[in-house]
């Protein structure tokens, strides 16, 4: 249903675009081909690891490091990897996603995905080339400490 | 060029261990092979459409739009206008950082350019797209609702961490 409703807004957009400005309308469309080919192997090589993961990583270990038994812990953890890691958060779903089936916890997952794309250690020099170093550890530390925040509600609601 | 040798000697590693296993596990590697093709067919089922929405919105609402818009705009309207911008981008958070440059020499504030950031880093359109397709419409629906207080709150703190300091005049570069 909620595949069907993207294909559908593509479809008409596509459409709308097309009768406003051809020329446009090709060039978005290469502009498309442009993020496929950019993205494609990355995405293949992540889907194709959480496919070793999930065969070869028992459920007990993932909910005993980021399941529930591992409580506060865990979701720390999770936070820390995602604040680590550089990947594009797109490709990251799918594989949030198939650890919340085998067990981990919703609040590791949400404090996951959460420090991925707001906090990023990686690129941090950068930030503080462009806006200063206070402007960038204070960012970073309050995206980091919300994202626990958000992560811990999120698994009372949605327990 | 560095970035995609890296990718390839992953690739090959994938490869070899895929092999290794299919010869002493054969079972395990015939089910990472099913769940990969499973996640495959799903993501290929819903990346074609995203793919075309970013294309018609880097087509029809360029950067240099994006920019002017937040240039000038103040208030909450600014605040608006740093939301649904920073939905509208595609890629990672360091495009975003001379984006927030420039948009500070235009004379945008702080506070304006701080959610900018936060916003494009956590909400983008095409993002949650794919979260509510892997994660759910409740997880992903909760998660925004959450964060959108919570970038405010970061902006309102840096705000005031930084205030009556220039960020601009420490950048040597933009």
């Amino acid at each position: 249903m909620f595949v069907w409703l993207i294909w559908a807004a593509a479809a008409l957009a596509l459409a709308l675009s097309f009768f406003k400005n051809r020329v446009k309308t090709v060039s978005s469309l290469r502009v498309s081909l442009k993020f496929l080919r950019s993205m494609a192997l990355p995405t293949f090589l992540i889907i194709w690891t959480i496919g070793f993961l999930l065969a070869l990583l028992p459920p007990e270990v993932i909910s005993r490091t980021i399941g529930r038994e591992a409580g506060f812990m865990g979701v720390v953890l999770a936070a820390v990897v995602g604040s680590i890691v550089l990947i594009q958060a797109f490709i990251a779903f799918p594989l949030a996603g198939s650890l919340l089936r085998e067990g981990a916890n919703i609040s590791a997952i949400a404090a996951f995905v959460t420090t991925l794309v707001m906090v990023g250690i990686v690129t941090s020099p950068l930030e503080a080339k462009c806006f200063g170093k206070k402007f960038t550890f204070w960012r970073n530390f309050l995206s980091f400490l919300f994202a626990l925040i958000i992560a811990l509600i999120m698994g009372v609601v949605l327990r | 060029m560095k970035k995609a040798s890296k990718a390839l000697f992953f690739l090959i590693g994938l490869l070899a261990a895929h092999l290794l296993l299919a010869f002493f596990h054969p079972a395990e590697a015939v089910e990472i092979l099913l769940t990969t093709k499973t996640y495959l067919l799903e993501m290929l089922s819903i990346l074609p459409p995203i793919l075309i929405l970013v294309g018609l919105f880097e087509v029809w609402v360029p950067k240099s739009v994006i920019t002017r818009l937040l240039g000038i705009a103040s208030g909450w309207k600014g605040v608006a206008v740093a939301v649904l911008t920073g939905t509208a981008g595609m890629g990672p958070l360091y495009v975003a950082f001379p984006i927030g440059v420039s948009l500070l020499a235009k004379g945008a504030s702080l506070f304006n350019v701080a959610i900018f950031l936060c916003v494009w880093a956590s909400i983008k359109i095409p993002m949650i797209l794919f979260e509510v397709k892997f994660l759910g419409a409740g997880f992903a629906g909760l998660r925004l609702a959450l964060t959108l207080p919570s970038i405010v709150i970061i902006s309102t703190f840096l705000n005031g961490i930084l205030k009556g300091r220039n960020v601009h005049e420490k950048t040597a570069i933009s």
